[in-house]
C-alpha cells in the first residue's frame, strides 16, 4: 500500500527573540489542515533549521522573525539549505517585515512568501499546498 | 526502480545523510519501491532498537536526549525516531519533540526524526521497524524510539524495540497500578525519573517491589529499576550501561519468546500489506468499495475480492 503522505513543514524562529506566538499559530493552523508540522521552537541558528530541513526532509520551511535581524538570518537560512541540497524547499516567513525589505528577500534571496501579522491562515494554507504540488509535481 | 533502490541503499550505507532523509520518507510511504529499498539493503547486522516509553509528561524527550549525549560522550552514534500523534479529525500533526532535543542540535553523531503515528499502531510499528534499519545501515547502531504518551496501546512498542525502556514519574500513586502491570509485562528496564523529587525513593521502591512479584525465575532477564534526573544530571551512566547490558544479554539469547513473537507480527503485516496491494489493483475492489453499504456485508464483500482474486490468478 502506497500513503499519501502530508505535506511536511518545518517551523522555526531564527534568532534570537522569543515571541513565539505567531510560530505556535501557524504550526498548529498548518496542523489543522492535514499537514504534519515539525516544531523547533525559539533560539535556532541557521545551521540547525538546515539540519533539521535535511534530517526531516520537509516540503516547506516556516521561518517567524520579530528581532529585526531578518535581512541577516533569512538570507542566510535560503543559502545554507541550497548548499546542502534542499533547495526545493518552500521557504515561508512571517513576522514584522518591513514591504521594502520583504520586496529584496523575495527577489534577491530566495524566500517565496512573507506574510505579516493579520495575515488570514487560509491564505497561508492555500499558498503552502499550491506551491508544494507544483514543486513535487516538476521533480 | 531496482536500481534506483540499490543506488539509494549504497549512499545510505556511505552515510549520505541527505539520501537516508529521503529513504525515511519513502519507508513511510511504502509500496513497491519502499519494498525494494528493504531488500537492497539486506541484513544490517549489529546495532539495538531501544523502545522508550511512559506517560505524557513522564519525562520520555528529556531522557532520550541525556541518553544520547551519554552514547554520544561514549563515541557512539545514535538515531532518534520521535514519535507524536496525528489528529483523528485533520490527518495533521504537531511534531514538538525537536524543542526538547535542543542540545543534540549541530552534532553529525546524531540523526533525529519525527514521525506522526497516522492513527494506527500497527503501521507505526511496522514503518518505526523499517526506520530503525535504515538508520542503523546509516551508520546509527543504537536507535531510540520515543514513542506517544503511554497508553494501553504503548505495549505496541514491544512489537519492535529490543530493549524496552519504560518511564514512570514518581507521585503517580495507586491509581496507575493498573497501568503499570499492562506496560510492566513488555519493560526491560524502569527508569524513574524526576529522581530528585521528594516522592521518587517510595515510587523506586514500589516498583522494585513490583517486578520482584512478576520475575521470579533467575535465568530470566532481571529487569533493573533506577532512578534517574534529567535535570540533575544523575544516573544517567547507570542507564545507558543497563540499556546497553540487556543489548549484551539479547545477543547471548537471541532466541527470546518476544523475538519469536516480533518475527512473526512483522510476517503478519508484510502479507497483510503485500495482499491488500494486490487486491487492490482488482475492479472487485473499486467495485465492493461503492458497492458496500453497511457492516453487515463487510464479510461477504471480503471473502468474494479473495475468491475472485485467486480466480484470477489461475
Amino acid at each position: 500500500m502506497t500513503n499519501e503522505l502530508p505535506i511536511r513543514v518545518l517551523v522555526a524562529k531564527p534568532g534570537l527573540d522569543g515571541h513565539d506566538r505567531g510560530a505556535k499559530v501557524i504550526a498548529r493552523a498548518l496542523r489543522d489542515a492535514g499537514m504534519d508540522v515539525i516544531y523547533t521552537g525559539i533560539g535556532q541558528t541557521p545551521h540547525m533549521i538546515v539540519e533539521a530541513a535535511l534530517q526531516e526532509d520537509v516540503d516547506v520551511v516556516g521561518l517567524s522573525i520579530l528581532s529585526g535581524a531578518h535581512m541577516t538570518l533569512l538570507p542566510k537560512v535560503a543559502s545554507s539549505l541550497k548548499d546542502a541540497g534542499l533547495g526545493h524547499c518552500v521557504i515561508v516567513a512571517g513576522g514584522i517585515i518591513p514591504a521594502e525589505d520583504s520586496h529584496i528577500l523575495k527577489t534577491e534571496h530566495g524566500i517565496d512568501a512573507i506574510y505579516g501579522p493579520g495575515t488570514n491562515t487560509d491564505e497561508i494554507v492555500a499558498f503552502i499546498r499550491q506551491t508544494v504540488a507544483h514543486r513535487r509535481g516538476s521533480v | 526502480m531496482t536500481h534506483e533502490s540499490e543506488q539509494l541503499a549504497q549512499l545510505i550505507r556511505a552515510g549520505d545523510r541527505r539520501a537516508l532523509a529521503h529513504a525515511l520518507t519513502h519507508i513511510e510511504r511504502g509500496g513497491a519501491f519502499a519494498r525494494a529499498l528493504r531488500r537492497a539493503l539486506g541484513v544490517v547486522p549489529g546495532g539495538v532498537l531501544i523502545g522508550i516509553t511512559g506517560a505524557p509528561g513522564a519525562g520520555k524527550s528529556s531522557l532520550v536526549t541525556a541518553i544520547a549525549q551519554t552514547l554520544r560522550a561514549r563515541n557512539i552514534m545514535v538515531g532518534i525516531i520521535a514519535v507524536d500523534p496525528s489528529s483523528p479529525l485533520t490527518g495533521g500533526s504537531l511534531l514538538g519533540d525537536r524543542i526538547r532535543m535542543y542540545d543534540l542540535a549541530g552534532d553529525a553523531g546524531v540523526f533525529i526524526r519525527s514521525m506522526a503515528n497516522r492513527g494506527q499502531y500497527g503501521g507505526l510499528a511496522a514503518t518505526t521497524a523499517d526506520a530503525a534499519l535504515l538508520m542503523r545501515a546509516a551508520g546509527f547502531p543504537v536507535v531510540l524510539l520515543e514513542t506517544v504518551g503511554a497508553g494501553q496501546s504503548d505495549v505496541a512498542v514491544a512489537e519492535v524495540a529490543d530493549t524496552v525502556l519504560l518511564v514512570e514519574a514518581p507521585g503517580m500513586g495507586d491509581e496507575v497500578q493498573s497501568i503499570k502491570a499492562g506496560l510492566l509485562e513488555v519493560a526491560d528496564m524502569i527508569v524513574v525519573s524526576k529522581s530528585d523529587r521528594a516522592d521518587a525513593p517510595a515510587t523506586l521502591q514500589q516498583l522494585r517491589a513490583l517486578v520482584r512479584m512478576h520475575h521470579e525465575d533467575e535465568s530470566q532477564w532481571q529487569i533493573p529499576v533506577l532512578p534517574v534526573s534529567v535535570r540533575n544530571n544523575q544516573g544517567i551512566d547507570a542507564c545507558v550501561d543497563a540499556m546497553l547490558a540487556h543489548g549484551s544479554w539479547l545477543a547471548a539469547h537471541p532466541q527470546t519468546a518476544r523475538r519469536k513473537y516480533q518475527q512473526q507480527l512483522a510476517l503478519q503485516r508484510a502479507v497483510g500489506r503485500l495482499v491488500v496491494e494486490r487486491m487492490q489493483t482488482q475492479p472487485v475492489w473499486q467495485h465492493a468499495v461503492t458497492a458496500l453499504q453497511s457492516h453487515a456485508s463487510l464479510d461477504e464483500w471480503a471473502e468474494r475480492i479473495v475468491q475472485e482474486f485467486v480466480q484470477s490468478q489461475r
